[in-house]
C-alpha cells in the first residue's frame, strides 16, 4: 500500500468518527453556512464541534504549513481530503475570504511576524476579514484608488471611503489597498495593509441589493491608525500583491459556471418544471435553450480541467482565469434567466407562503453581479485582448 | 483520469502533420484545385507524402498495414489539415472507410484496411438521402435476390463519392422509413452495374456527391456487420467522424481567427491600427474565450473515444455542437472584421467560411447535436 492509500484510510476512518451526521448534508440555506470571526453565532452545536475539529487537524487550510496552523497537506494529499470530504457529502467547515484570499497573500508575500500574528486565527475560523479594494471611484479602475494613508513615522493615518467590502459589518478584519504616494504612476504608489475594524475611524453602512440582501458594505475610514508592521510586503509595492489577489478571485468566483456537487442541474431542474413530453422537455424552445447552455457547461467545465491539467505540465498559456471568469460567470447568469423561464411566474413569487421555486427571483438578480465583481466581464475581455492577443 | 494534454507522441505527430500540411498542402493548393476544377479534387503527390508519413492509417491496427495510433493522434492530424484547408481523401478513407470496416466488417472485408492505409484503395460513406443529416432515416431499398440483394434508392453529400472506389451504403432491409432497426450496411462497388455518381460542386471547392442505385446486384459478402441492426455500427462511425469533424472545425477556426486578429494589426484607418479599437478588441476576446472551449472539449471527445468511455457519444456530440457554432462566429467575424478585403475572392480568409459551413452540415450541424445532447442527457 503507498503512502497515499494510508492516508486516505486514515482520512477516511478520522471523517466517519469526527464529522457530526447533521454536517453531512448540502447546505440547506445561507445560515448553515459557518464564516467564523469573533461574533459569529453558530447555528448548532454540530456546526461549532465540526469547525473545532477540523480546524484542530489544520483542515480548514489543508494545504497551508502546520507551523502557522495549517494542514501541511502535499497536493495530492489535500486532493484525497476533498474526495473523501464528498464521499459523505460532508460541509467545508468554514467559508473565510482569510483562507481565500489574504491568508494566501501573507503565506506569499507577508513577514514572518505576520504570519505567525494572522495565520493560526485564520485557520482556527477566529477573526473574520474583509476586502477593501473597490472605491466610488475606482472599479474597473482599481488602480486609480484615493483612499491615502500618511505616513507618520511609525504609523500611517488612513482617510478615504471603500466600497463593495462584503460583509464589512460582520468582519474583525480588512486587508486595504491604499494610495501611500501620490506622486508617481498610480501603480506604483499602493500598498497593502492590514487593520482591526473596530479600529477607531473605521465604520460601516450595508448597502442594498436589487435582490433585497445586502451583502456588501460601503466602510469609512476617518483618520484611522494604521501600524507600519501591518504593511503585507514593501509600501508602494501593493499593486502586485492586488493583482495575484485578483487573479486568485476570478478564479473563484469563474468557478460559479459549475454546478456544485449535490446541486440539480439545470436540465433536472426545468424537467421538474415544465415536464417532459415522450421523455423530451415539453416546451421545445426551452429544451433547445437547455440543451445549448447544456454544451457550454460542458465545454466550461473541461476548459477549467485543462486549464489545471496544462499548469500541471507547465503548457498553456498563462491569464487564463480571465477567460474561465467571463465564460463561467455569463454561463452562471444564463443559467438563472433559464430557470426563471422554465418556473415562470411561478419563480418570480418574490415573497409568500407558496414559493414552488424557493429564493429564486432574489438569486437570479444576485447572479447579475457575477459579471461586476471582481472585475466585470468587459475587464477581463481587455486583459485577454491586452495580454493574450496583443491587441492595442 | 487521464489528464486533458497531448502526450508527447501526439504533440510529436501533430507537429509532423502541421509541417506536411503546410509545405505540401498550403492553401494555395485548394485554390488551384477549385480555379482548375481539378478531376480528382486532390493532388496526387500529396496524398502519397500523406501515406508514406502513415496518415492514412493512423487509426488501422498494425496487423492491416497502419500505426493505431489512435483518434487523439487522428484529430491532431485532421486539425493541422483545417488550418490549411487541405484537400485529400483523408477522412472519407482514413477515418469512416476504416473505422467502418474496423467496428463492422468480417475477415475479407477487413483486408480492405491494408490498401487504405496503403492509400491505394478510397473509400466513401453514402448515407444521407435528405439535406439535412438524418442517419435514420433510409428509403433506399436493399431486396433479398438470391443469395444477395439488389439495391435501389438515392445518396446525397457523399464526401469523396466521385473518386471512391468502394461505398459504404445504408439501406433498408426492412422496417418502416424512419425506423432505426431494419437499416443494414453494405459495401458497393462503385464501379458496379447499377451505381451512378454526379459531382457536386461545393463552395469549399471540396468533392461531394450525388449517388444514384438503380437496380445494383450485390452478394450476400456485401453486408457489413449485422443485417437489419446497421445502425448500431453506424453511430458508432459517425460518433467518430464527427469527432474528427469537430477537430477540422477547430483547426480551421483557430487558423481563420489567427489571421483575422493578424489583419486588425496591420490594418490602419482613422490614422491608427484597428487593433486599438476596443470593440473589436471585446470581439476578438469573446472569439479567443470561445476558442478555448472547442479546443478542450474536442480533445475531450477524441480522448473518449480512444478510452470507450460511455460518455463519448455526448462528449462528441456536445464538441461536433459547439465547434459548429464557433466556426460559424468566427468565420463570420472574420469576413467582417477584414472589411471590404473579406468579400473579395483574393483573401484566403472567405475560403474557411466556405469550408466551415459543408463541415458543420455534414453528419449533422449544431442544431442536431444540440438534440442530440438534450437525448442522451435524458431531457
Amino acid at each position: 500500500m503507498t503512502d497515499l492509500d494510508t492516508f486516505r484510510q486514515e482520512t477516511r476512518a478520522w471523517l466517519e468518527e469526527n464529522c457530526p451526521q447533521s454536517m453531512r448534508s448540502p447546505f440547506g440555506s445561507e445560515k448553515e453556512v459557518c464564516w467564523g470571526g469573533r461574533n459569529f453565532k453558530f447555528y448548532s452545536e454540530d456546526q461549532r464541534l465540526w469547525l473545532e475539529r477540523m480546524a484542530e487537524k489544520g483542515w480548514t487550510a489543508p494545504d497551508w504549513p502546520t507551523e502557522y496552523g495549517g494542514g501541511g497537506l502535499s497536493r495530492a494529499e489535500h486532493k484525497i481530503l476533498l474526495e473523501e470530504m464528498a464521499r459523505i457529502q460532508a460541509r467545508p467547515p468554514l467559508n473565510s475570504f482569510g483562507i481565500w484570499m489574504i491568508g494566501p497573500a501573507i503565506l506569499k508575500f507577508g513577514s514572518e511576524a505576520l504570519k505567525q500574528q494572522h495565520l493560526p486565527p485564520i485557520v482556527r475560523g477566529e477573526i473574520r476579514w474583509c476586502q477593501g479594494y473597490s472605491e466610488p471611484g475606482a472599479g474597473s479602475d482599481l488602480a486609480g484608488l484615493q483612499t491615502k494613508a500618511e505616513d507618520r513615522g511609525d504609523h500611517f493615518i488612513v482617510n478615504g471611503q471603500k466600497i463593495w467590502t462584503s460583509y464589512a459589518d460582520r468582519a474583525d478584519w480588512m486587508f486595504a489597498l491604499v494610495r501611500t504616494n501620490p506622486d508617481v504612476k498610480k501603480q506604483e504608489g499602493i500598498s497593502l495593509v492590514l487593520f482591526d475594524m473596530e479600529t477607531p475611524g473605521v465604520s460601516t453602512r450595508p448597502i442594498k441589493l436589487i435582490s433585497g440582501e445586502s451583502p456588501f458594505c460601503e466602510t469609512f475610514l476617518d483618520d484611522v491608525r494604521v501600524e507600519k508592521d501591518q504593511v503585507v510586503g514593501e509600501v508602494d509595492k501593493g499593486w502586485t500583491i492586488a493583482k495575484y489577489l485578483l487573479t486568485h478571485e476570478r478564479s473563484m468566483i469563474g468557478n460559479m459556471g459549475s454546478t456544485a456537487a449535490g446541486q440539480k442541474t439545470l436540465p433536472q431542474l426545468a424537467a421538474s418544471a415544465v415536464g417532459l413530453q415522450d421523455g423530451k422537455l415539453a416546451d421545445t424552445m426551452l429544451r433547445a435553450e437547455v440543451a445549448s447552455w447544456t454544451i457550454d457547461s460542458i465545454g466550461y467545465e473541461l476548459t477549467a480541467e485543462r486549464a489545471r491539467d496544462e499548469a500541471k505540465a507547465g503548457q498553456g498559456v498563462g491569464n487564463v482565469s480571465a477567460m474561465l471568469k467571463y465564460a463561467g460567470t455569463e454561463l452562471n447568469k444564463r443559467r438563472y434567466e433559464l430557470l426563471v423561464a422554465a418556473y415562470g411566474s411561478e419563480g418570480l413569487i418574490w415573497e409568500g407562503d407558496s414559493r414552488p421555486a424557493g429564493a429564486l427571483p432574489q438569486q437570479w438578480l444576485r447572479t447579475k453581479g457575477n459579471s461586476i465583481e471582481g472585475g466585470t466581464s468587459e475587464v477581463q475581455l481587455n486583459i485577454i485582448a491586452k495580454n493574450i492577443l496583443g491587441l492595442g | 483520469m487521464q489528464k486533458l494534454v497531448l502526450t508527447e507522441e501526439q504533440q510529436m505527430l501533430k507537429d509532423a502533420a502541421q509541417g506536411l500540411f503546410s509545405d505540401q498542402a498550403p492553401v494555395s493548393q485548394l485554390r488551384k484545385l477549385r480555379d482548375e476544377k481539378d478531376p480528382l479534387g486532390y493532388v496526387p503527390e500529396f496524398w502519397n507524402q500523406a501515406v508514406e508519413l502513415g496518415l492514412a492509417g493512423t487509426l488501422i491496427p498494425e496487423a492491416y498495414g497502419g500505426s493505431e495510433f489512435g483518434h487523439v493522434g487522428m484529430g491532431q492530424v485532421m486539425e493541422e489539415g483545417g488550418r490549411t484547408l487541405a484537400a485529400s481523401p483523408l477522412f472519407a478513407s482514413g477515418v469512416l472507410g476504416a473505422c467502418a470496416l474496423m467496428l463492422a466488417g468480417h475477415g475479407s472485408q477487413k483486408d480492405i484496411l491494408k490498401d487504405i492505409a496503403a492509400g491505394t484503395h478510397l473509400m466513401a460513406l453514402a448515407i444521407d438521402e435528405t439535406g439535412r443529416h438524418q442517419p435514420a432515416r433510409v428509403a433506399t431499398k436493399a431486396e433479398a435476390q438470391g443469395d444477395g440483394f439488389v439495391l435501389n434508392g438515392n445518396k446525397t453529400f457523399v464526401v469523396d463519392g466521385h473518386i471512391a472506389n468502394t461505398l459504404i451504403v445504408s439501406a433498408r432491409t426492412s422496417g418502416g422509413e424512419r425506423d432505426e432497426q431494419g437499416i443494414t450496411l453494405f459495401l458497393v462497388d462503385a464501379n458496379a452495374e447499377g451505381v451512378s455518381v454526379e459531382r457536386t460542386i461545393f463552395p469549399d471547392g471540396r468533392n461531394y456527391a450525388k449517388v444514384e442505385l438503380q437496380n445494383v446486384a450485390v452478394g450476400a459478402d456485401a453486408v457489413l456487420g449485422p443485417k437489419d441492426q446497421g445502425y448500431e455500427s453506424l453511430q458508432k462511425v459517425l460518433d467518430i467522424g464527427n469527432a474528427h469533424l469537430a477537430a477540422e472545425l477547430l483547426g480551421l477556426s483557430s487558423e481563420a481567427f489567427e489571421r483575422t486578429v493578424a489583419y486588425m494589426k496591420e490594418r490602419k484607418q482613422f490614422g491608427v491600427y484597428i487593433s486599438s479599437f476596443q470593440a473589436l478588441q471585446h470581439r476578438a476576446a469573446h472569439m479567443w474565450s470561445e476558442l478555448e472551449q472547442v479546443k478542450s472539449m474536442v480533445l475531450k471527445a477524441l480522448m473518449a473515444l480512444d478510452a470507450s468511455d460511455d460518455q463519448a457519444s455526448l462528449l462528441v456530440s456536445a464538441a461536433k455542437a459547439k465547434a459548429s457554432q464557433v466556426a460559424e462566429l468566427v468565420t463570420n467575424e472574420g469576413v467582417q472584421l477584414h472589411g471590404g478585403m473579406g468579400m473579395t475572392d483574393e483573401f484566403d480568409i472567405g475560403l474557411f467560411m466556405k469550408r466551415a459551413r459543408p463541415v458543420q452540415l455534414l453528419l449533422g450541424d449544431f442544431r442536431y447535436h444540440a438534440d442530440r445532447v438534450a437525448t442522451l442527457k435524458g431531457f
